[in-house]
C-alpha cells in the first residue's frame, strides 16, 4: 500500500469508487430515476418555498398526529421500494428456466430477497402500525398528546435514519445477501466480508432505538393519560391491542438489540459468539434472534386486530361482541408469544421433547386467535352491516387470515414441519398472515381514519378497484407457492432445473402484477381524493357514525385534540354521548398547556445515521466525531428546560367557534 | 365495575371535565423510565443467556479458575454497594432540599463509581496481558461482553451524574431536576442489582465449575 | 389496576426512601454479599452443588432486598404498574434464560458429531 492509499483509507475507510455499483445497469437506471425524482421534489419544495413550513410544522413537530402521519408516509414510501423488490423476484423466478439465468445475477438477487424481507418488516409494517397507534391512541383515550412528545419525534426520526441507511445501501456498496435474519456463520466475517451485513446491522440498530422508545412512550401514555373514568375495562379495543403491542415491543426489541450487538462484535472485534471456532455456536444466534422474532409477529398483527374490532363494531352499528373475551385473548396472546419461538427452527435438532413442547404451545396460541374471529363474526350476526371500504377489507381479512392461520397450525406440527420447513409453503403461509392480516388491516385503517386525519373521505371507486386487485392478486400470487411448497420447492432459489414448475411461477408473477395494479389504484385513490377533497368534506368529525372518542372531536382535530377532556362512562363513550344528546361545552375555555416543537430529534437522528454510515465503512475518525457530537447534542438538549407553552384562550375559542359553524353547516346539509 | 353510573342526562358537565387543571409536566417520567429499565434488563438477560450457554466453551484456553481473582471482585462489589448507599444519601438530601449536600453525595457516589470502573479496567487489562482476550474463546467473548456492558452502563451513569451535578448547581432542586435525580437513582440501583447477577453467576459460580 | 387513575398527574406516584430503609438495605446487602464470597473462597462445604445453590439463593434474596430498600418497590407505586412491569420482566427473563439453556443443551446433546457415527449404532 502506498502512503497516498493509506491517507485515503484513513479518510474514507473501505469506501472507494468501486463501492458504487456502476456495473449493474438496473441499479444505475434506478439511481438515475431516484436522483431525477429527488431533484424534482427538492426543486419543487424550494420553488414553492415549503422548506420552512415543513421544518416548522412537520419535521420538528411533537404533535402525535403529525408524527403518526409522517410514520404512515415513511411506511408507504418504503412499501413501494419493498414491493419493487418483490416483483423483481417474481419476474426472475418466472423466467429462469430451461437454462436461462434470468435477468438478475446471484449477487443482486440475494440482496433483493434480503432487502425485501428487512424492508417489509422493519420499515413498512412497523412504521404503519406505529403510525396508526401514534395517531389514534391519544385521541381514543381523550389525551392531548403522548407522555413524552419529544421522544416521539426522536423515535420517528431514528426509524427514518435506519430506513435511509437501507436505501443508501442500494447505491453505495451493497446490502446483505443473507436472508432477512442474517444467520451466522453466513453473516459472519468469513462468509460475508463486504459491507452488506454491516448496513443491515446498523440500520436495524438505529431504527430499533426508535421503536423501543416509541413503545415505552405509548405504554406510559396509555397507563397515565387516559381520560377520567376510563378504567382498563373501558378502554377501546384498539387501545388495548396497542398496549399489548407496545409491551411486546419493549420486551422484545432489546433482545434484537443484544443479539445484533453480539453479531457486531463478532464482525468488528473478532469475538467468537456465533463463529464455528473457539467454542462459538451459530445455533445460539438462531435461538436468540427468534426470541425477538416471534413476538415481532404479534407486534405487527395485534394492532390490526384492534383495527378490525373498531371497524366491525362501527360498521355493524353495535357494540363489539365479547369485549372482555377480546381483551383476555389479546393478553393471552401477548404472554404466549414468548414461549413458542423454537417453532421457527424445529429442524435444528433439539430433539423430540423440546419440539413437542414448542409445537403444543404454538397450537395453543391459535385458541385465543380463534376466539377473536368468533367475536367479530358474532358482532356481524344479525347486524345491519354497511359495506364501506374499511368493512370490505375486514371481510377480506377474515377469509384470508383464517386460511393463513390454518396453514400455520399445520406448520406447528413438528413432523409436518420437517417436510415443509424452508419450502415455498412456509413463504405462502407467512405472506398469507402478514398480507391478509397486517396489510389488509392497515388498508382498512387508512380508509377508516383518513377522514379523521385530513377532514375528507377517500373516494370509494378507486378504493374498490384497489381492493379487488389486491385480494384476487394475493390469491393468484400465493396459491401456486402453497402448491409448490407441498411439492418440495425450497425458498430463495434463483434458477430452476425442472421446467414443469414454470407455469406455477408464471401464475404467481401474474398475481404480483395484479397486486401492482392494486397499489397503483390505491395511489390514484389518494390523489383523486385529495383533488376532489371539497366534494368529500367531513364537517361533523364523525363520518362513519363512530363509537369511540376520536370521533368526538373535529376532523382534523385541533392541535390540542379536545378543548375539554371527555369524562368516560361507557365502553363506547362517544356512542353513549350521542345517545344522551350531550351538547358541546360552549363557554369556560381556558389556555391549554402543550409541548413545544424542537429540532433536537432530527439532529440526533441525523448524527446517528452519520455515525452508522461511518461504522459501516470503517471510517473510524468520522464515527468518533459523530458519536462525540451525538453525546454533546444529547447533553445540550437536557439543558433546555423550556419545553412547553400555552395555547392562548383566544385561539381555543376561535377554533371551537369554527367547529360550531362547521357542525351547523353539516346539520343544515343533513 | 364503574364508579360513575351512566348518566342518561345530556348534562355537559357530567361528560366533560370542565374544571381541568394543567397536567404537571413529567407525570409519566418515572413510570416511563422504569419501563426503559425493564427493557434494559432484558438486554442483560440475553447477555446472561449467552454466557450461560457459551460460558463453558473454553476452546482449550483458560477458564474461570485460571483467571478470576475473587478478593478483587469482592472489593469491586464493595465499591458499588458503597456508591448505592451514598446515592441514597443524595436522595435523602434532595428530600431535605439541601443543594450542597445533594451535590456532595453525588460526587462521592461518582468517586465510588469511578473506583469500580478503574478496578474493572485493571482486571480486564490484566486478563488481556495474560492472553485471555475476548477473541480467545466463546467463554471469554461472553465474559467480556457481559461484564463490559455493565461497565459501559456505569460509565454512562457517571456522565449523567456529572451533568446533574452541574444542573442542580445551576437551577437548584426544581421539579425537573428532582425527577432526573430520581431517574438516575433508579438507574444506579438497577446497575447494582445487575451486578448481583454478575458476581453470582459469572464469578462465584464460575469458580465452582 | 386503575385505582390511581382519576388522580393522574396529581401525585408523582413514586415512593421515597428513608434513612432507615437505606441503612437496613445496606446492612442486609453487606451480609448477603459477604456470605457467598466466603462460601466460595474458603469452600467450607464439600459439595459444590450445594454451595452453588446457596449462593444463588443469596443472590435472589439480595435482589429482593435491593428492590424493596433501594428501589422502593411496592404494590402501590404508580398504581401497581411498576410492580406489574417488574414481575412481567422477571417472568420473561426466566423464560429466556431457562428456555435458551434447555434448547441449547438438548441441541448440543443431540448434535454432538461423535455420538452419531455408525460405529456406535447398536
Amino acid at each position: 500500500m502506498t502512503s497516498a492509499d493509506q491517507h485515503w483509507s484513513f479518510l474514507l475507510g473501505k469506501l472507494t469508487l468501486e463501492a458504487l455499483p456502476l456495473h449493474e445497469p438496473i441499479i444505475v437506471a434506478t439511481f438515475a430515476a431516484v436522483a431525477l425524482g429527488g431533484a424534482a421534489v427538492v426543486g419543487a419544495l424550494t420553488y414553492f418555498k415549503l422548506w420552512g413550513y415543513l421544518w416548522r410544522e412537520w419535521f420538528t413537530s411533537v404533535d402525535h398526529k403529525k408524527i403518526g402521519i409522517m410514520y404512515m408516509i415513511l411506511g408507504l414510501v418504503m412499501f413501494l421500494r419493498g414491493f419493487a423488490d418483490a416483483i423483481m423476484m417474481r419476474i426472475q423466478q418466472a423466467i429462469a428456466f430451461n437454462g436461462s439465468e434470468g435477468y438478475l445475477n446471484a449477487h443482486h438477487y440475494d440482496q433483493i430477497f434480503t432487502a425485501h424481507g428487512v424492508i417489509m418488516i422493519f420499515f413498512v409494517a412497523m412504521p404503519f402500525v406505529t403510525g396508526l397507534m401514534n395517531y389514534v391512541v391519544p385521541l381514543q383515550i381523550g389525551a392531548r398528546d403522548v407522555s413524552f412528545p419529544f421522544l416521539n419525534n426522536f423515535s420517528f426520526w431514528m426509524t427514518t435514519a435506519g430506513a435511509a441507511l437501507v436505501m443508501a445501501s442500494l447505491f453505495v456498496g451493497e446490502f446483505a445477501q443473507t436472508g432477512w435474519l442474517a444467520y451466522p456463520p453466513l453473516s459472519g466475517l468469513s462468509y460475508s466480508p463486504g459491507v452488506g451485513v454491516d448496513y443491515y446491522i446498523w440500520a436495524l440498530q438505529i431504527a430499533g432505538v426508535g421503536t423501543t422508545l416509541s413503545g415505552i412512550n405509548l405504554i406510559a401514555t396509555i397507563v397515565k393519560l387516559r381520560a377520567p373514568g376510563m378504567t382498563m375495562m373501558k378502554m377501546p379495543v384498539f387501545t388495548w391491542t396497542s398496549l399489548c403491542t407496545n409491551v411486546l415491543i419493549v420486551a422484545s426489541f432489546p433482545v434484537l438489540t443484544a443479539v445484533l450487538t453480539l453479531l457486531t462484535l463478532d464482525r468488528y472485534v473478532g469475538t467468537n459468539f456465533f463463529t464455528n471456532d473457539f467454542g462459538g455456536s451459530p445455533m445460539m444466534y438462531v435461538n436468540l434472534i427468534w426470541i425477538w422474532g416471534h413476538p415481532e409477529v404479534y407486534i405487527l398483527v395485534l394492532p390490526v386486530f384492534g383495527v378490525f374490532s373498531e371497524v366491525t363494531a362501527t360498521f355493524c352499528g353495535k357494540k363489539l361482541f365479547g369485549y372482555s373475551s377480546m381483551v383476555y385473548a389479546t393478553v393471552v396472546i401477548t404472554i404466549l408469544s414468548y414461549v413458542v419461538w423454537l417453532h421457527h427452527f424445529f429442524t435444528m435438532g433439539s430433539g423430540a421433547s423440546v419440539n413437542s413442547f414448542f409445537g403444543i404451545t404454538t397450537m395453543v396460541i391459535s385458541i385465543p386467535t380463534g376466539a377473536k374471529l368468533f367475536n367479530w363474526l358474532f358482532t356481524m350476526y344479525r347486524a345491519r352491516i354497511r359495506f364501506d371500504l374499511p368493512m370490505m377489507w375486514t371481510l377480506a381479512f377474515m377469509l384470508t387470515f383464517v386460511i393463513g392461520g390454518m396453514t400455520g397450525v399445520l406448520l406447528a406440527v413438528p413432523p409436518a414441519d420437517f417436510v415443509l420447513h424452508n419450502s415455498l409453503f412456509l413463504i405462502a403461509h407467512f405472506h398469507n398472515v402478514i398480507i391478509g392480516g397486517v396489510v389488509f388491516g392497515v388498508f382498512a385503517a387508512i380508509n377508516y381514519w383518513w377522514p379523521k386525519a385530513f377532514g375528507f373521505k377517500l373516494e370509494p371507486f378507486w378504493g374498490k378497484v384497489s381492493f379487488w386487485c389486491w385480494v384476487v392478486g394475493f390469491w393468484l400470487a400465493f396459491t401456486p407457492l402453497y402448491a409448490m411448497g407441498l411439492m418440495g420447492v425450497t425458498r430463495r432459489l434463483r434458477v430452476f432445473d425442472d421446467p414443469s414448475l414454470q407455469i406455477w411461477f408464471v401464475i404467481a408473477a401474474i398475481g404480483a402484477g395484479l397486486i401492482a395494479c392494486g397499489i397503483a389504484a390505491m395511489l390514484v385513490q389518494y390523489a383523486v381524493s385529495i383533488i376532489r377533497r371539497d366534494q368529500n368534506r367531513d364537517l361533523t368529525g364523525d363520518p362513519w357514525n363512530g363509537r369511540t372518542l376520536e370521533w368526538a372531536t373535529s376532523s382534523p382535530p385541533p392541535a390540542y385534540n379536545f378543548a375539554f377532556t371527555p369524562v368516560v362512562h361507557d365502553l363506547d363513550n362517544w356512542a353513549a354521548m350521542k345517545r344522551a344528546g350531550v351538547a358541546r361545552p360552549a363557554v369556560g375555555f381556558r389556555p391549554i398547556h402543550m409541548p413545544r416543537n424542537t429540532g433536537a430529534g432530527v439532529i440526533l437522528s441525523g448524527l446517528s445515521a452519520i455515525c452508522g454510515f461511518a461504522l459501516i465503512w470503517h471510517i473510524w475518525w468520522l464515527a468518533a466525531v459523530g458519536f462525540a457530537a451525538l453525546l454533546f447534542t444529547a447533553i445540550a438538549h437536557t439543558f433546555n428546560y423550556r419545553r412547553d407553552f400555552h395555547i392562548p384562550v383566544e385561539t381555543v375559542i376561535e377554533t371551537e367557534a369554527a367547529r360550531s359553524r362547521e357542525l351547523a353547516l353539516a346539520g343544515a346539509a343533513a | 365495575m364503574s364508579a360513575h353510573p351512566t348518566p342518561a342526562s345530556a348534562d355537559t358537565a357530567s361528560w366533560y371535565d370542565l374544571h381541568e387543571h394543567d397536567h404537571p409536566e413529567g407525570g409519566s417520567t418515572l413510570l416511563g423510565f422504569w419501563i426503559y429499565l425493564m427493557s434494559d434488563c432484558l438486554i442483560f438477560a440475553m447477555l446472561f443467556a449467552a454466557f450461560g450457554v457459551l460460558g463453558g466453551n473454553y476452546a482449550a484456553g483458560p477458564g474461570p479458575k485460571d483467571l478470576f481473582d475473587l478478593p478483587l471482585v469482592a472489593l469491586n462489589t464493595a465499591m458499588l454497594l458503597f456508591s448505592s448507599i451514598t446515592y441514597g444519601f443524595a436522595m435523602l438530601a434532595m428530600q431535605g432540599g439541601n443543594v450542597k449536600a445533594v451535590q456532595g453525595w453525588l460526587l462521592v457516589t461518582g468517586l465510588f463509581g469511578a473506583a469500580f470502573l478503574s478496578i474493572e479496567l485493571y482486571e480486564f487489562a490484566h486478563l488481556i496481558r495474560e492472553g485471555a482476550t475476548p477473541q480467545r474463546s466463546a467463554f471469554l467473548s461472553s465474559f467480556f461482553t457481559l461484564v463490559g456492558t455493565h461497565g459501559l452502563h456505569v460509565t454512562f451513569g457517571l456522565v449523567w451524574l456529572g451533568v446533574l451535578v452541574v444542573q442542580v448547581g445551576q437551577r437548584g432542586l426544581v421539579a425537573a431536576n428532582q425527577r432526573r435525580l430520581m431517574c438516575l437513582s433508579l438507574f444506579w440501583h438497577f446497575l447494582d442489582v445487575v451486578w448481583i447477577g454478575v458476581f453470582t453467576f459469572v464469578y462465584l459460580l464460575g469458580m465452582l465449575r | 389496576m386503575s385505582a390511581a387513575h382519576d388522580t393522574h398527574g396529581a401525585d408523582d406516584g413514586a415512593a421515597h426512601g428513608t434513612m432507615r430503609d437505606y441503612a437496613i438495605g445496606f446492612a442486609l446487602s453487606v451480609v448477603l454479599t459477604a456470605i457467598p464470597f466466603w462460601l466460595v473462597i474458603t469452600q467450607p462445604l464439600a459439595d459444590k452443588g450445594l454451595t452453588g445453590g446457596i449462593v444463588v439463593i443469596f443472590a435472589a434474596v439480595q435482589i429482593v432486598v435491593h428492590m424493596i430498600f433501594f428501589l422502593h418497590m411496592n404494590a402501590k407505586s404508580e398504581g401497581g404498574w411498576n410492580l406489574l412491569a417488574l414481575l412481567f420482566t422477571a417472568v420473561l427473563v426466566l423464560i429466556v434464560l431457562s428456555g435458551s439453556l434447555w434448547v441449547m443443551h438438548h441441541l448440543n446433546t443431540n448434535m454432538m458429531p461423535m455420538s452419531h457415527s455408525m460405529a456406535d449404532m447398536p
